[in-house]
């Protein structure tokens, strides 16, 4: 370690659960370049300074989602966070908010892939369809009406930035609910009415209260906020004049 | 699969709507008119809210509804954002906090229809 090399200091949240009866800090010492990033300054605490930190990561690039964290009480990618904006500020790690922690920064996906099954994420066909009758056909004005939902690549930061779901974890959540409307705007779906039973419901989108801090942390500019407040529209609609036009599906 | 109850919310939400869509409308022009223009006599003739001129506004269909409506509404939005800005800040009203929330609009959309209604055509 030269003289000139920078060291930041980084407090991360550790919970080991086999013998941690709560979460507590720990601070490391990193010594970093201009070009490292938070999820390489915690690499570099797991090949250096304590190899039980445990964390998820793959691609490095902003694409994979998985390395999510709350970075000074921030959800972020942290791939994409860079040291040398926190220097010479000690900065500070932990797992994303809202959910439960399995170890150190993972969380526990399970509550989350659960609400991503139930909106049913994949077209449902309106009538059965042969292979005879050939591929769908989507005019551009069809394709740009739900492009930009599937953006999405399950980071989770929007719900670890979602004050309603923390106050109700049975809320359906920001990411789920942007998928469920870029099915039903797709003109090859027909399960709308599948899905607004749950949009509609005491755990869908009512439970926002249009912060919109969901769609200022997304890394991929899905806005999932915007989807939660037109499905409330759709909702209030589905609500008066299901007795005029009944979709089925709803209860 | 779990079963799910269909909210009752698109009717608070539906009022908390149209409150809000009048508050953003009105609302800053009438706090001019009423709280600042008017006592001060700025821009408006003096007698502009005069009980004369009042009860003649009161009286007229049109006058009528517009006081209703701005009474009506924007206390049903402003329950329903209470209500949820506290459910925000950790304070969870639970029944009571309902009753006074959603109950004192109520209330106030039933007094204000019956006094406008009371004061003629």
């Amino acid at each position: 370690m030269s003289e000139s090399q920078k060291v930041i200091e980084i407090e991360v949240l550790r919970y080991l659960p086999e013998s941690d009866a709560a979460p507590h800090s720990e601070i490391y010492k990193v010594p970093f370049s201009d070009d490292m990033s938070v999820l390489q300054g915690a690499q570099y605490i797991k090949d250096n300074l304590d190899g039980s930190l445990t964390f998820r990561w793959s691609c490095r690039m902003a694409i994979c989602g998985s390395c999510g964290m709350m970075i000074n009480g921030i959800p972020k990618l942290s791939c994409e966070t860079f040291l040398r904006d926190y220097y010479p500020n000690r900065i500070s790690i932990e797992a994303l908010a809202n959910f439960p922690i399995e170890k150190d920064l993972v969380t526990d996906l399970s509550g989350f892939i659960e609400k991503l099954e139930a909106i049913q994420p994949y077209i449902i066909p309106k009538e059965p369809r042969t292979l005879e009758q050939g591929e769908y056909l989507q005019t551009p004005e069809q394709f740009n009406a739900y492009i930009q939902f599937t953006s999405c690549i399950n980071c989770t930061l929007c719900y670890a930035a979602c004050p309603q779901v923390g106050l109700n974890p049975d809320f359906i959540g920001p990411a789920a609910i942007a998928l469920a409307h870029r099915y039903n705007m797709d003109s090859r779906d027909g399960g709308t009415a599948q899905r607004m039973e749950l949009l509609a419901s005491e755990d869908g989108v009512y439970n926002c209260s249009a912060v919109g801090y969901c769609s200022e942390v997304c890394p991929k500019h899905v806005d999932p906020g915007n989807a939660v407040n037109i499905n409330k529209i759709e909702a209030a609609k589905d609500y008066f004049l299901r007795f005029l036009s009944p979709k089925g599906g709803s209860k | 699969m779990k079963t799910r109850k269909r909210s009752n919310a698109p009717i608070f939400w539906g009022l908390f709507g149209a409150g809000g869509m009048l508050a953003g409308l009105f609302g800053p022009m009438l706090v001019f008119i009423t709280g600042i223009a008017v006592p001060l006599g700025l821009l408006l003739p003096k007698d502009t809210m005069s009980y004369a001129k009042m009860l003649a506004f009161a009286q007229n269909f049109v006058g009528k509804a517009f006081i209703f409506a701005v009474i009506a509404f924007m206390l049903w939005h402003a329950g329903h954002r209470i209500f949820h800005s506290l459910h925000e800040l950790g304070i969870h009203g639970g029944f009571f906090g309902k009753l006074i929330c959603y109950g004192g609009p109520l209330l106030a959309t039933v007094i204000s229809a019956v006094v406008l209604l009371g004061l003629g055509f």
